[in-house]
């Protein structure tokens, strides 16, 4: 599941990689002829709308591939950078770009392509751009308080307009493709070009232009992967087909005391009820975050034993099956709830010599001297026992 | 050599919408630009005056922010790559040359002046705005972000706004 840094690639190869796709970038923008000032301008007089359609054509496509790739769970859009919303900035910001744009005839990623295969006027434009960053962070601090005015946060368009994810997707490319056949029109007029758009163009655009809305209705309408989960558990219950493999509390409190690395022992309740009391050795992961990324490691790998508790049956045993299909973990489930055990162990009676049976009695000496087993062994592991807890950050980054 | 004509603007933004896709199925972040001359900056700040760096806030609040040397960044990396990327796209369609573009009216002193402005201004922006064509507005799209869209109506809008104005500098 994406993003790939820092899990799969490491900070010292996405530095490798950055020149990769800064290559693949600046080739594409240098095809696409944003290394001419002209062309780029030309948006803003009528002539020639490259930019637009490079422009929204990339971000369409991006933006319905990331729609695509979090609906089938390749990506985690909870640590994707998205842009925060600083408001009064980023229009001020905006309109000063615009200026820049207009009088100087590039923005910095085009400015760098121009200069590349060198043009003079793009170079003197990049002194322009690292002079005025300059005067910014040398007057950072009267700008400051302007600068981090109405902090908003990362909020996102759709959420803002009040709309799902999908259907602003939907309406922004709906809205790239009515703008590129309106600025062809312009363009045609503008330069007084009469000839028509071969047919075989036509199709191949009308085609073209049909596959960002095929993707998105396949979005829409099929299943994702959280509902592929869910739907896979409801059929697994339908056919009474769930085998699970059950161990109970006696049992559990003996591999914990003798084989505590060997099971991931996983308090599936929520936070504060693991806070009140959790099983010894135990991780809290709540029911609702067991497809989560950070859980990943946990329920694909097939070295540990994942057993599964929580206050009730039917809760443990749906955590089984979700980690059943998240990943290829060896699952339990734990027989006894959380407090059932806490009583059997921690809050043992001991019983009365005379008349309880011998069974009872070595019962109770075994509880007993589980509990203090495995308070101390918590004690004594209590860093190294519990899985690596992975920070997960989301990206940081952007062009700021 | 006569220089190769440019690729279809749709297909560019269909494999530049790729590369940004697969940046951030990579690194969970999107393009930049503006933000490596920001790196430089304060590298050459650092550099040059290093007193002035360890006491004027913004350099202070960077290098908290950023351990390391501000060079050792990912959009530094990146843009190296968009010059290569780039010359090497010049190589293939024969449009590498020292060349000088303008308007057919616009002066050579116009022109001069024009793009170490129009720098200024873009350079300036883009660090109150947080971010530039590529790191707000086209990154922003792709991820839907509020402030990243309303940055790049602001860049549009105003560059429209302004046209009429400037029009020396570009049409004939």
């Amino acid at each position: 599941m994406g993003p790939l840094v820092p899990y799969i690639i490491s900070n010292e190869l996405n530095l490798i990689l950055a020149l990769i796709i800064g290559f693949c970038f600046g080739f594409v923008l240098e095809q696409a002829g944003f290394s001419s000032t002209k062309k780029l301008v030309g948006l803003f007089y009528g002539y020639d709308f490259t930019v637009l359609r490079v422009f929204f054509t990339a971000g369409v496509t991006a933006m319905v591939g990331v729609v695509l790739f979090q609906h089938y769970g390749l990506i985690d859009i909870n640590l994707i950078y998205i842009n925060p919303t600083f408001l009064r900035s980023a229009i001020v910001g905006g309109l000063v770009m615009g200026a820049g744009f207009i009088i100087g005839g590039f923005c910095p990623g085009t400015s760098v392509c121009a200069a590349a295969i060198g043009k003079l006027d793009a170079m003197l434009f990049i002194g322009g751009s690292i002079l005025g960053v300059f005067a910014f962070t040398e007057s950072y601090p009267l700008l400051k308080d302007f600068y981090m005015a109405d902090d908003m946060g990362a909020l996102t368009m759709y959420g803002q307009l009040g709309i799902s994810r999908n259907l602003f997707a939907f309406l922004l490319t709906a809205l790239a493709i009515m703008a590129f056949v309106a600025t062809w029109l312009i363009e045609k007029r503008v330069n007084k070009h009469t000839a028509p758009l071969p047919k075989i163009w036509v199709s191949r655009y009308a085609f073209a232009s049909l596959v960002p809305f095929v993707i998105l209705a396949i979005v829409a309408l099929l299943p994702g992967k959280q509902e592929i989960i869910e739907n896979r558990i409801a059929e697994a219950k339908r056919q009474q087909k769930c085998v699970f493999h059950e161990i109970n509390a006696d049992k559990l409190a003996d591999e914990i005391v003798h084989h505590y690395y060997r099971i991931n022992v996983i308090d599936v309740r929520s936070p504060e009820a693991f806070e009140a009391f959790h099983l010894p050795m135990a991780v809290n992961i709540p029911l609702e975050e067991i497809t989560e990324r950070k859980w990943e490691s946990v329920f694909k790998q097939k070295l540990k034993t994942n057993i599964f508790y929580a206050d009730n049956d039917t809760t443990a045993r749906m955590a089984c099956l979700k980690a059943k299909f998240v990943g290829h973990s060896n699952n339990m489930v734990l027989s006894e709830s959380a407090e059932e055990f806490n009583t059997m162990f921690f809050d043992l009676q001991e019983p009365d010599r005379a008349i309880a049976s011998k069974k009872e009695i070595n019962t109770y000496v075994f509880r007993k001297q589980a509990a203090s087993d495995m308070l101390s062994l918590t004690e004594a592991l209590k860093n190294i026992g519990k899985p690596v807890m992975v920070e997960v950050k989301p990206a940081t980054g952007g062009c700021s | 050599m006569k220089a190769k004509p440019y690729m279809n603007p749709y297909l560019a933004g269909f494999l530049l919408g790729l590369v940004l896709l697969g940046t951030i199925y990579i690194t969970g972040r999107g393009l930049g630009a503006s933000g490596a001359f920001k790196s430089l900056v304060v590298a050459a700040t650092q550099e040059l005056t290093p007193q002035h760096a360890e006491n004027a806030q913004f350099y202070r609040e960077y290098a908290a922010e950023n351990p390391g040397s501000p060079l050792r960044n990912w959009l530094v990396f990146e843009v190296i790559g968009v010059l290569i990327g780039a010359f090497f796209s010049g190589v293939i369609a024969n449009r590498i040359g020292l060349k000088f573009e303008k308007g057919p009216k616009a002066t050579n002193t116009a022109r001069i002046i024009g793009a170490i402005i129009g720098g200024f201004l873009f350079g300036f922006g883009s660090q109150l705005g947080r971010g530039c064509t590529s790191g707000s507005a086209l990154s922003g799209m792709a991820v839907m972000s509020f402030g990243g869209i309303i940055t790049m109506l602001a860049i549009f809008g105003s560059g429209y706004a302004l046209a009429y104005f400037f029009r020396k500098l570009w049409l004939k």
